[in-house]
């Protein structure tokens, strides 16, 4: 690299890990300032795991991201097995275009367009209040399922497709010819979709803001709530945890696709060695 | 069409069917129903109300001079989101585009820290990367402390427009350095051999060459940055202090005061816009793509 490109990349990584690294120092810092440092401390963290609003805020995250990731994982690796086989070209077109409307929108009209639809169906039912925590899980889990399908599609186009004929030919029946021969070889796809899917659960704000209700508080729900106000380092003790948690996740998603991208090389020089 | 070929073809069939309902409810049914309440009122009968309303509220505002006008609020609104975020897109290419060129032409192992690198502040709580910004750009933050240190400013950058940009730029750019980066990765260097060989200059190999071939990756990097940025609605209320509303803004606004019908037609507006700048971005560099070759 010639020494302007090494300069211009440190600029833009300076750019880009600022915000972090501020984060990251006043969280340890001892007074309440965000932009002078006295000392070294844990208070923050002690404050936080007393702060009983805020742990029930990430519980509640955890639960909401857990069951938003099994269904969209379950209903999007079934999808894109279906898709998957779909002949008819204009079908297919449709049901792309259909699943790239929660990529493309904006989040914003995702989220005021489900909550319309909510508030009139509460409104028939003649319910009071009808956000609630199930109306924030239907949300997460149509934003979270284009990912998943996204992830798994191209597995299935690089799998044989005959091996699935083959085990049907030797008797399976088509589920278990899926779990059986479909499902090793997709399931790196199937990992990395839910990762995905939990972390951007996780980290969503401005859908649930939408279809959230008063009962049901999430932590990026949470925050936002606290920086109405004036923010104490609370706060960035906080998003240090999250920032790390998040982290260990996408290392761990690019160990998966390591370890994937490695058997398949080997396959293949299995294959040639063959031939 | 061997039988088991029909079997397996059915059952995806039935694989596909939950998802296929979940997407016309949650997906398709939204969309329709933010047209019918962008076209009804609060008895839902018909009416071109909640659109006109848009288009013709007024209130006073007062300008960069210092003078009150009366304004039309959500025209003014709508042409400062679209212009910040026009701004913010432009900046993200104009720094993104060289970063990417330099991935691209990196190591292959420098290539993939530098990829995760670039994606690990995506990762961070977007509120909180926000507030982040703004205590940095306070007029007693860190960013004045440095300055102060070397003997410079302070500036004033917080509730300007200028703070409102840093924040959109910040928060997209992995959006925009991303897509164009993979498209480079991937161009055939014997191509800018060849120009080179040809007699081309460097200048000339970027402007004839791998421009044009990079052209897919900057559309698509473009979409990614302006769509979110236009429609944000927290940036503009933290690092432009409130006093810089955006469209965003305005459907927060009438979401908490529950006119529903007024946020839909904001958010439907804001839909047919978008529709129409992505076709025109489509036909643009269709024809850029085909006045290239």
């Amino acid at each position: 690299m010639k020494i302007s490109s090494k300069i211009y990349t440190t600029l833009i990584f300076v750019f880009l890990f600022a915000p972090i690294v501020v984060l990251l120092v006043f969280s340890f810092n001892e007074a309440k300032s965000l932009s002078v440092f006295s000392t070294f401390s844990f208070k923050w963290y002690e404050e936080l795991f007393n702060d009983r609003n805020t742990l029930e805020s990430v519980k509640n995250t955890l639960i909401l991201a857990t069951v938003a990731t099994v269904i969209s994982t379950v209903m999007g690796t079934a999808a894109a097995v279906g898709i998957h086989r779909i002949r008819r070209h204009w079908y297919r077109t449709l049901i792309n275009t259909v699943t790239n409307i929660p990529m493309i929108n904006p989040d914003i009209i995702t989220g005021i367009s489900m909550m319309l639809v909510f508030v009139f169906v509460g409104r028939l039912w003649g319910a009071s209040n009808s956000l609630n925590f199930w109306t924030m899980l239907i949300a997460h889990v149509t934003f979270c399922l284009p990912y998943v399908i996204f992830q798994v599609l191209p597995k299935l186009q690089q799998m044989e497709r005959d091996m699935v004929e083959a085990a049907m030919d030797l008797g399976c029946t088509p589920f278990r010819a899926f779990f059986k021969v479909t499902m090793p070889e997709i399931l790196p796809g199937v990992i990395t979709g839910a990762i995905m899917a939990f972390t951007l659960s996780l980290d969503d704000f401005v859908i649930s803001y939408f279809t959230t209700g008063n009962d049901f508080q999430t932590l990026p729900i949470r925050i936002y709530g606290m920086t109405k106000k004036t923010v104490t380092p609370k706060m960035y003790a906080l998003a240090t945890i999250i920032f790390f948690v998040t982290m260990a996740l996408l290392l761990l998603s690019n160990f998966v696709d390591n370890e994937d991208n490695r058997r398949l090389r080997d396959k293949r020089k299995q294959l040639k060695k063959k031939k | 069409m061997t039988k088991v070929e029909k079997k397996s073809g059915q059952s995806a069939g039935v694989a596909l069917l939950p998802y296929s309902l979940w997407s016309l409810l949650f997906i398709l049914v939204p969309l329709v129903f933010t047209a019918y309440y962008a076209f009804t009122d609060n008895n839902f009968a018909f009416t071109t109300e909640n659109i006109t309303r848009f288009f013709t509220a007024t209130s006073e505002m007062r300008g960069d001079d210092g003078v009150i006008r009366e304004v039309r609020t959500y025209l003014v609104i709508f042409m400062r989101s679209l212009k910040l975020a026009a701004i913010s897109t432009l900046v993200c290419l104009v720094l993104g585009y060289p970063m990417a060129y330099i991935m691209a032409r990196a190591k292959e192992r420098t290539q993939k820290t530098m990829v995760t690198l670039i994606m690990i502040p995506m990762w961070m709580n977007f509120l909180i990367r926000t507030y982040a910004w703004m205590t940095i750009l306070q007029d007693t933050g860190i960013l004045n402390g440095l300055l102060g240190k070397l003997g410079l400013g302070p500036i004033h950058i917080i509730g300007t427009e200028t703070a409102v940009v840093i924040g959109m730029v910040y928060d997209y750019f992995p959006y925009m350095i991303l897509p164009i980066y993979s498209i480079m990765a991937k161009m055939d260097l014997k191509l800018l051999e060849a120009a080179r060989d040809l007699g081309c200059n460097s200048f000339s190999v970027l402007k004839r060459v791998i421009f044009p071939l990079s052209l897919p990756g900057v559309v698509s990097g473009v979409t990614m940055v302006l769509i979110p940025s236009v429609s944000t609605f927290y940036i503009s209320q933290k690092l432009g202090n409130g006093k810089f509303f955006l469209i965003g803004d305005a459907i927060e606004g009438q979401y908490i005061n529950q006119d529903l019908h007024f946020a839909a037609a904001i958010a439907f507006i804001l839909m047919v816009i978008l529709l129409v700048c992505m076709a025109l971005v489509k036909y643009f560099t269709a024809r850029l793509v085909r006045g290239g070759e």
